[in-house]
């Protein structure tokens, strides 16, 4: 004799009415907590904007990124102001060249740098971290030495050593910035692949026969997939930033290509002519871009971290 | 505390080698070197100048080389490019004003931080408190190649009271600049990491607790919560160490300053490794020296840290 058997039999109904208890992931879960954060979504927004703008916005460009506009060359403070009638939107560079187009192009360049760059250190860690935590002891303690020893090295001069020794081309800069950031991510991995193998709920797919590879698959990686997430959408803005810095120093992208930090180079050094435009444009892609992508990244961090409540 | 002081400084010196022997292997399997001009020069000549630089011998020797020359003269070798300079003489002409205004960055970022951070959470929920938060987050946002020029065309183009560039001697006005571009975003970063970490500390519950014994704010405050709310800033410390001196590199190039950024960017422009191995070894030592220093001073706040 049960006791309440019919309030039991009234619960086991309604779940198996189906849309009643209809489960929800931890994914819906964390989208509608990341939709609910209006900082975020907006930043998505604007990402999203500028990611179209930067491919889609070459058709509304007059002119290329290497034309010279001889019309303006001889008065660039004054005729290649910013205007619509003679297509330069955002005025001229020194050269005489249409900022728009480069804008444009700079803003690929650096998005492509970091979302390149940010795959690469992402790949090499995730693998590099996840190995040393499973493994554990002996290897893990070696690999984790590693780490701590390549963190110690200032990596800037690194991927500037790298980029000067080697040739100077954006496929160096790509392989260059990832190569120097995996090492966090690594630390990250690790930490919580040794924390998530001695859970229980690993436990019990052990228990009841779950090979390791399957465990990896199904339990392990989808519990890492939340902090990979969030760290690699920290990652690009900052690997954008290192790209900027050394194309600001002049050591970075050569021309024709140009990035956001080569063109606020440019931009900076012509400010004594009164050409406020050259600066201005490529900064506010430059912010825009940077701010977007850290607000995104705070409410990822939000949304899949649900111990935060 | 000891041994692990003493573990700790034993581990610093294989990390110092790594360093030196990974920049110098870059620099053997890159393709050209300073030598390799336009006009190739002819291979007997080639010969004799690499062999006056000892660059003719076998890696391990040349490695060994250097690094005894490093480690018995603290001597980095002659410049590559500049005939009647050695590395040491361009590290000990630029070293000095680097030195100035990074350590002026530094204290001035920590200090301003640290206490901007701390009003906002003793503060809490008030203006106050909204205003820190929302000028750290513009100026977190704000890196050093976008702070210099704006500042010079504030203080120098439109108000005209600071010197757009250069040294003097490290006269005041000279300095202020450099010091803002390179301390206003880890200023920011410090002072969001130091309310965060306050906030959590003074609402736990032995803060509670000393509450309720009737100890003074003021005495909470600095006797109880500031040891563990420093603790995310101290091993924040280390970062920002790295990330100045990188930023030094493009101070010293958009304000002249004349310190040792500038000949680094000049020796990766003409391809002289043995400058931009010389900095580079310099600065990767600093590091792990002052790496050591946090993880120390860590492991003194915090006894429960030990590896």
């Amino acid at each position: 004799m049960i006791y309440g058997k019919a309030r039991v039999e009234r619960i086991a109904d309604r779940i198996a009415d189906d849309g009643f208890a209809k489960g929800r992931s931890l994914w819906r879960d964390a989208a509608g907590r990341f939709f609910r954060n209006r900082a975020a979504t907006g930043a998505l927004a604007l990402l999203g904007f500028i990611i179209a703008f930067s491919t889609a916005g070459s058709l509304l460009a007059v002119w290329s990124n290497e034309e010279i506009d001889w019309n303006v060359l001889a008065d660039i403070s004054g005729a290649g102001q910013p205007s619509f009638a003679n297509g330069h939107f955002f005025g001229v560079d020194s050269l005489g060249r249409d900022l728009f187009a480069r804008t444009l192009q700079a803003t690929r360049t650096s998005l492509a740098v970091g979302i390149i760059g940010a795959s690469v250190a992402v790949f090499i860690g995730t693998f590099y971290g996840a190995v040393a935590g499973f493994a554990g002891g002996f290897l893990d303690n070696l690999m984790m030495r590693a780490v701590d020893v390549l963190i110690a090295v200032p990596s800037m001069f690194i991927v500037i050593l790298l980029m000067v020794m080697f040739e100077r081309s954006l496929v160096m800069l790509f392989v260059g910035i990832g190569v120097v950031s995996w090492l966090d991510m690594a630390r990250i991995v690790r930490g919580q692949t040794l924390s998530l193998k001695n859970r229980e709920f690993v436990e019990a797919a052990h228990a009841t026969g779950v090979n390791w590879l399957g465990i990896v698959f199904r339990h392990i990686a989808p519990n890492l997939l939340g902090v990979v997430v969030v760290y690699a959408t920290l990652l690009v803005p900052s690997i954008i930033l290192v790209e900027s810095f050394i194309s600001f120093l002049g050591l970075g992208v050569q021309e024709p290509d140009t990035s956001l930090g080569s063109l606020i180079s440019e931009g900076s050094s012509t400010i004594i002519f009164g050409t406020l435009w050259q600066f201005a444009a490529p900064i506010a892609f430059f912010l825009a871009l940077i701010a977007s992508l850290y607000f995104i990244g705070d409410g990822l961090r939000d949304a899949l971290d649900p111990k935060d409540f | 505390m000891l041994a692990y002081a003493a573990r700790r400084t034993l581990l610093a010196a294989p990390t110092l080698l790594v360093l030196i022997v990974l920049c110098y292997v870059l620099m053997y399997f890159s393709p050209g070197g300073p030598f390799t001009a336009e006009r190739p020069l002819p291979p007997q000549v080639l010969a004799n100048i690499e062999a006056k630089y000892g660059l003719d011998k076998p890696l391990h020797a040349q490695i060994w080389d250097y690094v005894v020359a490093i480690v018995t003269r603290f001597d980095f070798g002659p410049s590559f490019v500049y005939k009647d300079r050695s590395v040491n003489e361009i590290i000990a002409q630029g070293f000095p004003v680097t030195l100035t205004y990074g350590s002026i960055s530094f204290v001035a970022a920590t200090l301003v931080g640290v206490s901007l951070g701390v009003l906002a959470a003793v503060r809490h929920n008030t203006l106050l408190d909204f205003i820190a938060v929302g000028a750290t987050f513009s100026a977190q946002a704000l890196p050093n190649f976008v702070m210099a020029p704006i500042l010079v065309i504030v203080f120098t183009w439109q108000l005209g009271w600071l010197p757009g560039g250069g040294w003097s001697g490290g006269k005041w006005e000279y300095i202020v600049m450099p010091v803002i571009a390179l301390s206003t975003s880890f200023m920011a970063s410090i002072a969001r990491i130091t309310r965060s970490s306050m906030l959590e500390v003074l609402n736990s519950g032995f803060i509670r607790t000393a509450r309720a014994r009737g100890i003074s704010p003021a005495a909470i405050l600095w006797r109880h919560a500031m040891k563990p709310a420093m603790l995310p800033v101290v091993s924040y410390l280390g970062p920002v160490f790295v990330a100045m001196i990188t930023g030094s590199v493009l101070v010293d190039l958009y304000f002249s300053t004349g310190g040792i950024g500038l000949s680094y960017v000049n020796a990766a422009l003409n391809r002289d490794y043995a400058v931009m191995l010389g900095v580079t070894i310099l600065y990767g030592s600093l590091t792990i020296a002052f790496n050591l220093l946090v993880d120390l001073l860590y492991a003194w706040l915090d006894p429960r840290i030990r590896y």
